[in-house]
């Protein structure tokens, strides 16, 4: 008990602690993470009439993003699996840092669908024992239980890592390697079921195909390693704590694949959809054409092709690849191009047309668009303040019985 | 918004007659009248006792408010209630939409009825796109009546199809767009799309000359997908046939409205537009009670008439009788004579939803 006290006393001054770029960019984050509490204070007193939703396109860039994050938690998996199955030294220093991410990742998505909830005060409803919880039968049901889930093993497994670091023990492998492995299928699974959620809808023929879950988690090992690679340099350019060169190389070798994958099953459903042209294909053809003359998201997937070739194609070239001044920018615009990709270019056109072929379009209003930021602020808040903390340990600036 | 102005003085006996009578100037006035009478009727027995709840509205004034949405938050879903629970939760809406609305309100909580499956049959051929159903509706079912985009909700669609589609005059048009390469007449036409909100079309007289209809909303499915998704199971099928949604347990995530193969489903993007007026004070607890801000609703065959054996506002002021209800159970019903002799289908009968909203021509 004395151990946890001064655990989270050291953690908590150890966070706090910090130069004037760190207050900087806790400052801002702040400030958007206000003007979020402040849309979405006026989104549930208003009502979801402060957004551009509407019944004929009832989800948008929240579920978007939410779909976009849970591949970003899944992501981290791409940390975990070489350190504890191919025992990959460089990310086995890591790997703490990759679950903090995903427990970030999944935070962001918990507020997402608060976001997106027309009514979040009823949220309740939903867990066992004091609401019904349909279960098996609920897609999102089943997204919820794996989401929590992950979220839980990650903090588990991160936590229980720190924790012994910081107390000098031994890590009990009885109890740590069978979490470890479990989250590892448990990060498919996440990413796995929340493909689910869309592609089981008859409703929707964009989405009604078998590949999603595979796209999916093409994309999410795409773009969660990116993130991970920026946050990586990140942390080596400001902290004093070296993440090894064969770390980041390993994470570009698998985005770089995962990116050329994900590029080959685009692909493939443009050709399937497009050469035979039915009804059903409306919807890609809205994204990639426009319908009836609404071509709203028609430079959105345009910029999401270009984006996520020319970073392939970049991630090939070794002399980019390997130069980490020049990483950043491939990492940026595959992870640009997939939040787009799997984000508004996915939702927005499965309800375009609609099932009764009418045809509208979604404008996201200043509210969605501030929302989303400021949860995307909150998340990063909450992603500094986990990785300083994983870092002080990892480098044993906070260690127990140290601060006396 | 009007709906949360506090009570007026002695709404019960002032509003029931103007308020039946709907806005439109709807020539079929039978379902007004029938609620007009039963109104009458029990206006006598009401007067004074509505006084003296009107008086008890007025010294509790917002506290009935108050209590009804504490309540409401920590209410179970319906299918779970209790008898008496049902009982308490209906005392308590009936109070608090009475104080709302300024006129007596009922929330009837009539089960499903035995030896009863509810079947809907639609006539396409004698539809004339008249769109009374549609304004029916709105007003029998509260429906949000706001002017602002996505305040306004309409359970039933009316599309409205080109008849000349096939015309010879248009052979040769439509496909091939852009790199066809076909020559000579071709008979495309373009793919059934139409622009939002085309099925509010207003014609100065119907049926058009160059236009058919079809009608649609909730097929009350018997394998309805709405339902299967629902993470907190607040929509489901009754006993009776109607897939009916408990709006206290909707928790708005919209599950529902993805999966609808009809688009049926509407969400409330705000608190609904219904001023006092034109609110129908007859309402059933799963059906057409006015709903709050965020939750689904949906057609749901007028639960507080079908069940007391009356038709749907939608059956009963159809002009050319092209809408049929009634027992699938009974054989004798006009639907299963339908569903026996004519040439009916179901649309989009490969989903396997299994509507038991039929369409059928002579």
């Amino acid at each position: 008990m004395q151990q946890l006290i001064s655990f989270t006393s050291d953690y908590t001054r150890y966070v706090l602690k910090g130069g004037t770029k760190f207050y900087a960019w806790m400052g801002s984050l702040a400030v958007l993470i206000i003007g979020m509490m402040y849309v979405f204070y006026l989104q549930n007193t208003e009502g979801l009439i402060v957004t551009g939703m509407t019944s004929q396109i009832h989800d948008g860039l929240y579920f978007a993003n939410l779909v976009f994050l849970v591949g970003v938690a899944a992501g981290a998996v791409t940390i975990v699996f070489p350190a504890y199955v191919y025992h990959h030294e460089g990310m086995h220093k890591v790997t703490v840092l990759g679950e903090m991410l995903a427990i970030s990742a999944v935070i962001m998505v918990t507020m997402f669908v608060f976001a997106h909830m027309g009514r979040p005060d009823r949220l309740w409803h939903m867990l066992p024992l004091i609401g019904i919880y349909n279960f098996p039968h609920s897609m999102l049901g089943w997204d919820v239980l794996v989401l929590t889930g992950y979220l839980i093993l990650n903090a588990i497994c991160g936590f229980y890592y720190l924790w012994v670091k910081y107390t000098g023990g031994e890590i009990n492998k009885k109890f740590f390697m069978p979490l470890v492995y479990i989250s590892i299928v448990w990060a498919l699974s996440i990413h796995t079921v929340t493909a689910f959620l869309i592609s089981t809808m008859p409703a929707r023929p964009m989405w009604f195909h078998s590949m999603m879950p595979i796209r999916f988690i093409a994309t999410a090992f795409a773009a969660g390693p990116c993130l991970i690679i920026l946050a990586f340099l990140v942390i080596r350019n400001n902290t004093r704590f070296w993440v090894d060169d064969s770390a980041i190389k390993l994470l570009t070798t698998i985005v770089t694949w995962c990116l050329g994958i994900a590029l080959f099953l685009t692909m493939s459903e443009i050709v399937v959809e497009l050469y035979a042209r039915t009804e059903h294909a409306n919807g890609l053809y809205y994204l990639m054409f426009g319908l009836h003359g609404l071509t709203n998201l028609v430079p959105w997937f345009w910029g999401a092709v270009i984006l996520m070739v020319v970073s392939f194609v970049l991630f090939l070239i070794p002399s980019i690849r390997n130069n980490f001044k020049l990483l950043p920018i491939p990492c940026t615009m595959a992870f640009a191009g997939i939040w787009i990709e799997k984000g508004m270019g996915l939702i927005v056109p499965g309800f375009i047309p609609t099932p009764i072929g009418e045809v509208t379009e979604y404008y996201p209003t200043f509210v969605e668009w501030l929302l989303t930021l400021g949860i995307w602020a909150f998340g990063f808040f909450i992603l500094t303040i986990l990785l300083k903390g994983a870092i002080g340990i990892l480098q044993g600036e906070i260690k127990y019985g140290a601060a006396k | 918004m009007t709906i949360k102005e506090t009570p007026q003085a002695c709404p019960a006996k002032e509003h029931p007659p103007a308020c039946t009578t709907p806005a439109s100037a709807d020539p079929a006035a039978s379902a007004p009248k029938t609620s007009r009478r039963d109104f009458l009727k029990a206006g006598g027995m009401l007067s004074l006792s509505s006084l003296m709840g009107t008086a008890a509205l007025m010294t509790q004034s917002d506290d009935a408010e108050a209590a009804a949405e504490w309540g409401e938050h920590f209410q179970k879903n319906y299918r779970l209630m209790t008898d008496a629970e049902k009982a308490e939760a209906r005392l308590r809406l009936e109070r608090r939409y009475s104080q709302e609305y300024g006129k007596q309100v009922t929330v009837d909580t009539t089960d499903a009825q035995p030896g009863v499956l509810m079947g809907y049959a639609l006539n396409i051929r004698k539809c004339i796109g008249c769109r009374r159903c549609v304004h029916a509706c709105v007003a029998e079912n509260n429906q949000s009546r706001g002017t602002r985009p996505g305040e306004k909700i309409e359970w039933i669609q009316v599309l409205r199809m080109e008849r000349g589609e096939f015309s010879k005059d248009k052979m040769g048009h439509g496909y091939p767009e852009g790199l066809g390469i076909q020559v000579g007449g071709n008979a495309y036409t373009p793919a059934g799309q139409v622009l939002e909100g085309q099925y509010h079309y207003a014609p100065e007289a119907v049926p058009e000359k160059d236009a058919t209809y079809m009608p649609i909303a909730c097929m009350q499915c018997e394998k309805p997908p709405c339902v299967k998704v629902c993470p907190v199971r607040t929509t489901y099928r009754e006993a009776d046939g109607p897939v009916v949604i408990d709006y206290n347990w909707c928790i708005g995530c919209r599950m529902c409205m993805g999966a609808c193969p009809y688009w049926a489903r509407r969400i409330n993007l705000t608190t609904p537009v219904l001023p006092k007026e034109e609110m129908n004070p007859v309402t059933h607890y799963l059906g057409n009670r006015p709903r709050m801000r965020g939750v689904v609703e949906k057609c749901h065959w007028c639960l507080q008439r079908t069940r007391h054996g009356r038709y749907p506002a939608c059956v009963e002021v159809c002009p050319v009788g092209a809408r049929k209800f009634g027992n699938l159970l009974d054989p004798e019903s006009e639907v299963s004579k339908i569903l026996e002799r004519k040439n009916v289908f179901r649309l989009k009968a490969e989903l396997n939803t299994f509507p038991k909203f039929f369409y059928f021509y002579d």
